[in-house]
């Protein structure tokens, strides 16, 4: 259970990036945030994460507060992040240090076999495509088990096969072991293929603006109409989201906000 | 099944011929460097050996050979430079390496010492010599310094800089993994900055080599540099040349070892040329 209460982020430099997020994630569902480019998707995602600290309200995980990274959360970065001098089992295996060697080797190989790259395990990861460390980076950070799974636009820097690839896969790890997925996407359609609830955010600063359900069963059809509907709803959310950053902007004095964001 | 049998049997065929060129290849391509130095020097021997010159000034092979044959005799000329040099860059080594992680970690240690050092850094280390000696005296504590303050600096330099530059987000990694102070020196820090470490380490071991020339300048008795003044004062050229080719051995030598050492532990690095191709 992932609880946002009340989450704000101002930066030193006086950017208020997110303001009054609350917000709670049940025992394995999937959330998925969307929002325009700089309206603190990924600030809020680090604030979850324990890597940035919020300036107001708190986040909680099965009750323990979070200010420091949690055993319980595991985090995926848009880029794999692997350790390059590390073998790609060694990086599978790099949060289970205190664990015994067999032990240790016997979970990186079932990682490796979940994400299909068991014969990939004694090769260096510059030697992996895109998509091949990717796959890499979410074994390593399922393999210590988190009950919280912090996604920061995973697959975005993936071409669009592997991508489409990728979201069927997460959503088969996810059948098996049932972790809570957070992730912030700016795909429509990645979101609601994944997500049971889709939380549209408005920018400056950062809050939730609309909560969209998707309540699909899955596996999703990307034609369907009801996908299509969902996908309306979301889109024209973002397109509120925007509208209301615009009248904002109006009403603030000229010169002011710009000056904030840019 | 013919035309598999048929493939199966040219595999055959081709495959060892390919693989003796390879090793032939890989034999041969570290002798491709020793072309140059070979053919210049038989072709001197030669040219003296047929009265093109009488080979004072330049003495032929054989003739630095012989002086060769001499320093190894008395085996106590490339001791003591070998000693010097390795006790100065043990000094260097360590107290650059300790101020350049330190500096290179810490913003306020960096404004406190950085522009302090590369002030010193500005100064050429020749001109410590006489400070040196009124300090250590004449014998090896100020040579030896005087090779640790050479060696210091470009390894202060390249340690500073690698820690700078760790990348952010693998630092991040060891971060969400819940890494300790040492573990993430040790897991994370440390391996990112070896490449840039044992570039530093060679650029620092190469001032080592030669600050000890001018260490044993100032009033030695004994080592290279004092032949290299031996040889001139006395118009001993061949002495002279053999010791410059000691410097050479020497240098190209313990550079290589530094590389051999550390290879196996950069062979993750994903770089344009690889090793052994240098």
């Amino acid at each position: 259970m992932l609880t946002l209460e009340n989450v704000g982020k101002t930066y030193p430099n006086g950017v208020r990036a997110l303001d009054g997020v609350s917000l709670a994630v049940g025992p394995g569902e999937i959330i998925a945030i969307v929002g325009a480019s700089g309206c603190g998707k990924s600030t809020l995602l680090r604030a979850a994460s324990g890597l940035d600290a919020p300036s107001h309200g708190r986040v909680l995980v099965d009750g323990d507060l979070v200010t420091v990274p949690h055993e319980k959360i595991g985090i995926i970065f848009q880029e794999p992040r692997l350790l390059p001098w590390l073998s790609v089992a060694d990086n599978v295996g790099f949060g289970l240090a205190e664990e015994t060697r067999a032990e240790r080797a016997s979970r990186v190989a079932g990682a490796l076999r979940r994400v299909g790259l068991s014969d990939k395990a004694n090769v260096w990861p510059r030697e992996l495509s895109g998509g091949q460390a990717q796959r890499v980076a979410i074994a390593r950070a399922l393999v210590p088990r988190p009950e919280v799974l912090l996604l920061d636009e995973p697959f975005s820097a993936l071409d669009a096969f592997t991508r489409i690839d990728l979201q069927d896969h997460l959503l088969d790890l996810w059948t098996d072991l049932r972790p809570t997925l957070v992730m912030v996407t700016h795909d429509v359609d990645e979101a609601i293929v994944l997500a049971d609830r889709i939380l549209v955010m408005g920018p400056r600063p950062g809050h939730i603006f609309e909560e969209v359900k998707a309540d699909l069963p899955r596996p999703r059809d990307r034609q369907s109409a009801a996908f299509d509907a969902i996908k309306r709803r979301v889109l024209s959310a973002l397109d509120g989201s925007l509208k209301r950053e615009r009248k904002v902007d109006a009403d603030a004095s000229p010169g002011e906000g710009a000056a904030m964001w840019w | 099944m013919t035309v598999v049998s048929m493939d199966a049997g040219i595999e055959l065929v081709t495959a060892p011929p390919a693989s003796r060129g390879n090793g032939l290849a890989r034999f041969a391509r570290p002798l491709l460097g020793l072309l140059v130095p070979v053919v210049l020097a038989v072709g001197w021997e030669l040219a003296v050996r047929a009265g093109l010159s009488n080979g004072r000034l330049v003495p032929p092979p054989s003739r630095i050979y012989a002086q060769f044959d001499e320093l190894a005799r008395s085996g106590e000329l490339l001791r003591h430079v070998i000693l010097r040099v390795a006790a100065g860059f043990g000094v260097g080594t360590g107290l650059g390496t300790v101020l350049g992680a330190i500096s290179g970690y810490s913003t306020l240690v960096r404004r406190l010492i950085d522009p302090s050092l590369q002030g010193l850094r500005a100064v050429p280390s020749i001109a410590w010599i006489p400070l040196f000696i009124l300090w250590l005296g004449i014998f090896e504590t100020s040579k030896v310094a005087l090779i640790a303050a050479g060696v210091f600096f470009p390894v202060y330099l390249g340690v500073m800089g690698a820690v700078m530059s760790v990348d952010r987000k693998i630092v991040e990694v060891g971060r969400v993994f819940r890494l300790s102070g040492v573990q993430m020196v040790w897991r994370i820090l440390f391996p990112a900055v070896l490449p840039a470490y044992v570039i530093a380490l060679r650029a620092g071991l190469g001032l080592g080599w030669m600050f000890v020339i001018a260490a044993e300048f100032m009033g030695a008795s004994e080592g290279l540099g004092y032949l290299l003044i031996d040889g001139q004062q006395l118009g001993k050229p061949a002495e002279i040349v053999a010791a410059i080719v000691a410097f050479a051995l020497l240098g190209k030598t313990t550079d290589w070892l530094i590389v051999g050492v550390t290879a196996p532990f950069l062979r993750w690095e994903d770089r344009f040329a690889r090793a052994g191709d240098a």
